[in-house]
């Protein structure tokens, strides 16, 4: 094993996917001599030239547009988007194109893109930078949609996509400077599958990506009221990975999901739907079930607001331990 | 060229070119020193396009600027105050705390702020002269850019409706040759993007970003022109940053060599020199200047660290819709 960060895992990722296959290309804007805008292709340039790192103009749509048609003609496109925000630039090439082209072209095209793009608040960059847009994407199906949390998921799962022969977007939250350990020799996580973070037996805190950290901190703190949390990281949104949430769940009784994006209309919502939609986890249910998300405001610039918006320990803490008080 | 400024002028011009490096070089220091939080985007070494576009339009006229609007911002009118609270987060800055660096607005003074996406105020911008142009109007808008944003769709996209529509806006490049670290030699397909006005049939000229009088000059008759004829137009001002693109850049993507010749082209020193020459000034005047502004820029900011006014949460609620009700949900 390995001591590394989750910028060094993503790194890894790469670099091993570009060296075992030239068609892994990666395109984006200042990710060669600058090292991308949160140093997560520094060196990667030096090491494989312009053959396979392509820097671009700021031309999201057309980026996005483009590493599609190369990817229908055998590319392995990973393209990075500085700030998830604008993904909304790219999403006429991801949601109408990539996603859509297989199936218009009844099988005989694939588009094996990779979309990487960080996304989430705490960096004070304010509401045009630190959204949390997945939920944008998790509602087109042909779309693959991927959001790990520590350095060993996010090289495993990174380097799953690269080899899917579908589109996967591939969320990463902004603490590029985590550390985990992770194993010397390579492996591959498969998408699709959630992870028990944390075993637990008498409350659910489903989430993932940054909260996940979050989650843990709220469990090791329910700890210490004799609330055993179980912390499930689900790892790929689409396809969810239903049986290990209704499997905890059913075990548990409780279930609370945790996310930085608003409540309203977020991606917490078809996992409610998911739990209460089956018999044996909705009978399971000692409490309603509960959201800890962001609150349904843009991004304040200031500090103290900023922290505010985001679903807090402190905040899943009381979430979790009112489930509690108020089911005896 | 044979504009130059009146005596009232350029001093007008030098004080503001100064107070803009003097406000952005104290905003530097309070991020070297952690006092703020977040990321910022300085101009230093672009002042002359600053002092020179916001003076040579009408107070009524609309700006929209970029992730890099400090400058832009206080030369259309913004108080020291305001923009140092917004820096700090605080309720009585520009945007209430809200926006930050990023998002510098300031309607009283017809400043629609900026877009943090790169190139999409350029729409808006254009959007804005429609309903100039539909109430009969003899405002117009100035859509600012980067050389990086010209590479945007929506920037193109905008030309051309602008162009069929005749509508009232001044395109404005501000090219300073780096979009971050990607140098317009390797990313935009024309030496000068004023040329991109001709695939649009917008007339279209370039000028010296560093020098203030070129800048004022080219800016009131391009203004003069979007009045008279009701056609936008485009106009490059070619200038550069001294500083990094943001707090973290190490500048690893350009040289030293290139970084000194353009520092001896310094737009306040060419101002001054100027300024010397036409005897506007002497040496002892232009310390004094600087020395007052500096003495004013620290006295705001001490009294700022010492007093943080905070939005509540509720507050900021209350400007997510129109209606109260509605925030929250
Ligand atoms: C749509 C979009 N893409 C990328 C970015 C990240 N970014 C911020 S500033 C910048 C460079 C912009 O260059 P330019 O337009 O020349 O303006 P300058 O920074 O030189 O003032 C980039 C790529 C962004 N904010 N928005
Ligand atoms: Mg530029």
């Amino acid at each position: 094993m390995k001591k590394i960060s989750c910028r060094e895992a993503i790194r890894e990722a790469l670099f091993e996917e570009m060296a075992r296959d030239q068609d892994v290309v990666l395109i984006g804007e200042d990710l060669g001599c600058y090292g991308g805008c949160f140093q997560v292709t520094a060196g990667l340039i030096e090491r494989f030239g312009t053959h396979q790192v392509i820097e671009t103009p700021v031309s999201e749509e057309a980026i996005v547009g483009v590493a599609v048609g190369a990817a229908m003609m055998g590319m392995r496109p990973i393209v990075e988007i500085m700030y998830g925000d604008f993904s909304t630039l790219a999403s006429d090439p991801l949601i109408n194109h990539a996603a859509k082209m297989r199936f218009l072209s009844a099988g005989k095209l694939s588009v094996p893109l990779v979309y990487r793009t960080p996304m989430g608040s705490g960096t004070g960059a304010a509401a045009q930078h630190t959204q949390s847009l997945e939920s944008v994407f998790t509602n087109i199906p042909g779309l693959k949609i991927v959001y790990p949390s520590t350095p060993y998921d996010l090289k495993g799962l990174l380097k799953s996509a690269v080899r899917d022969p579908d589109p996967v977007l591939f969320f990463e939250h902004k603490l590029y400077g985590v550390e985990d350990l992770i194993p010397e020799e390579e492996y591959l996580i498969e998408i699709g599958k959630g992870d028990i973070k944390r075993q637990g037996a008498d409350v659910s805190i489903i989430t993932y990506g940054k909260t996940v950290f979050t989650a843990m901190e709220a469990a090791r703190l329910l700890e210490a009221d004799e609330i055993s949390a179980e912390v499930l990281d689900v790892r790929t949104l689409r396809p969810l990975d239903t049986d290990l949430i209704l499997q905890s769940v059913s075990k548990t009784g409780r279930a609370v999901v945790v996310h930085e994006a608003p409540t309203f209309g977020g991606f917490a919502g078809e996992i409610v739907a998911t739990i209460v939609g089956d018999r044996r986890a909705f009978g399971a249910l000692k409490v309603s079930v509960e959201r800890v998300c962001g609150l349904e405001m843009p991004t304040p610039f200031n500090k103290h607001l900023e922290l505010a918006l985001q679903p807090s320990v402190e905040r899943i803490v009381d979430t979790v331990t009112h489930m509690f008080t108020s089911s005896v | 060229m044979d504009f130059t400024f009146n005596s009232a002028q350029a001093h007008a011009a030098l004080t503001l070119m100064l107070t803009i490096r003097l406000f952005e070089s104290k905003i530097e220091s309070l991020f070297s020193s952690h006092i703020m939080h977040g990321t910022t985007h300085l101009a230093i070494g672009q002042e002359a396009v600053h002092a020179g576009v916001s003076p040579a339009l009408d107070r009524e006229d609309w700006i929209v600027t970029t992730h890099r609007c400090h400058g832009h911002t206080l030369a259309k009118g913004a108080s020291l105050k305001a923009a140092f609270a917004e820096f700090f987060g605080y309720s009585d800055g520009l945007a209430h705390g809200l926006g930050g660096s990023m998002h510098l607005v300031d309607v009283e003074h017809h400043n629609a702020g900026s877009s943090a996406v790169v190139g999409s105020g350029v729409p808006l911008a254009t959007g804005m002269a429609l309903q100039l142009k539909r109430k009969k109007s003899n405002q117009l808008v100035v859509a600012l850019f980067g050389d990086g944003a010209s590479s945007r769709g929506a920037v193109h996209e905008s030309m051309n409706i602008a162009s069929v529509m005749s509508l009232p806006v001044l395109f404005l490049c501000e090219h300073n040759m780096y979009g971050m670290s990607a140098c317009a030699k390797d990313m935009v397909s024309v030496e000068y993007i004023s040329d991109r006005g001709n695939a649009y049939a917008i007339e279209s000229t370039v000028v010296d970003g560093n020098d203030v009088e070129q800048v004022y000059k080219a800016v009131s008759d391009a203004a003069h022109y979007i009045r008279s004829t009701g056609k936008p137009y485009l106009l490059e001002t070619r200038t550069y940053r001294f500083s990094g693109h943001s707090k973290s850049d190490k500048r690893v993507y350009r040289t030293r060599e290139e970084e000194v010749a353009w520092l001896k082209r310094d737009p306040i020193e060419m101002l001054k020199q100027r300024m010397l020459q036409r005897t506007y000034i002497d040496e002892k005047d232009f310390e004094k200047l600087g020395q007052n502004i500096q003495c004013e820029i620290d006295n705001i900011v001490d009294e700022m660290i010492d007093h943080p006014r905070q939005l509540s949460i509720e507050e900021a609620f209350s400007y997510v819709y129109s209606s109260k009700e509605h925030g929250q949900l």
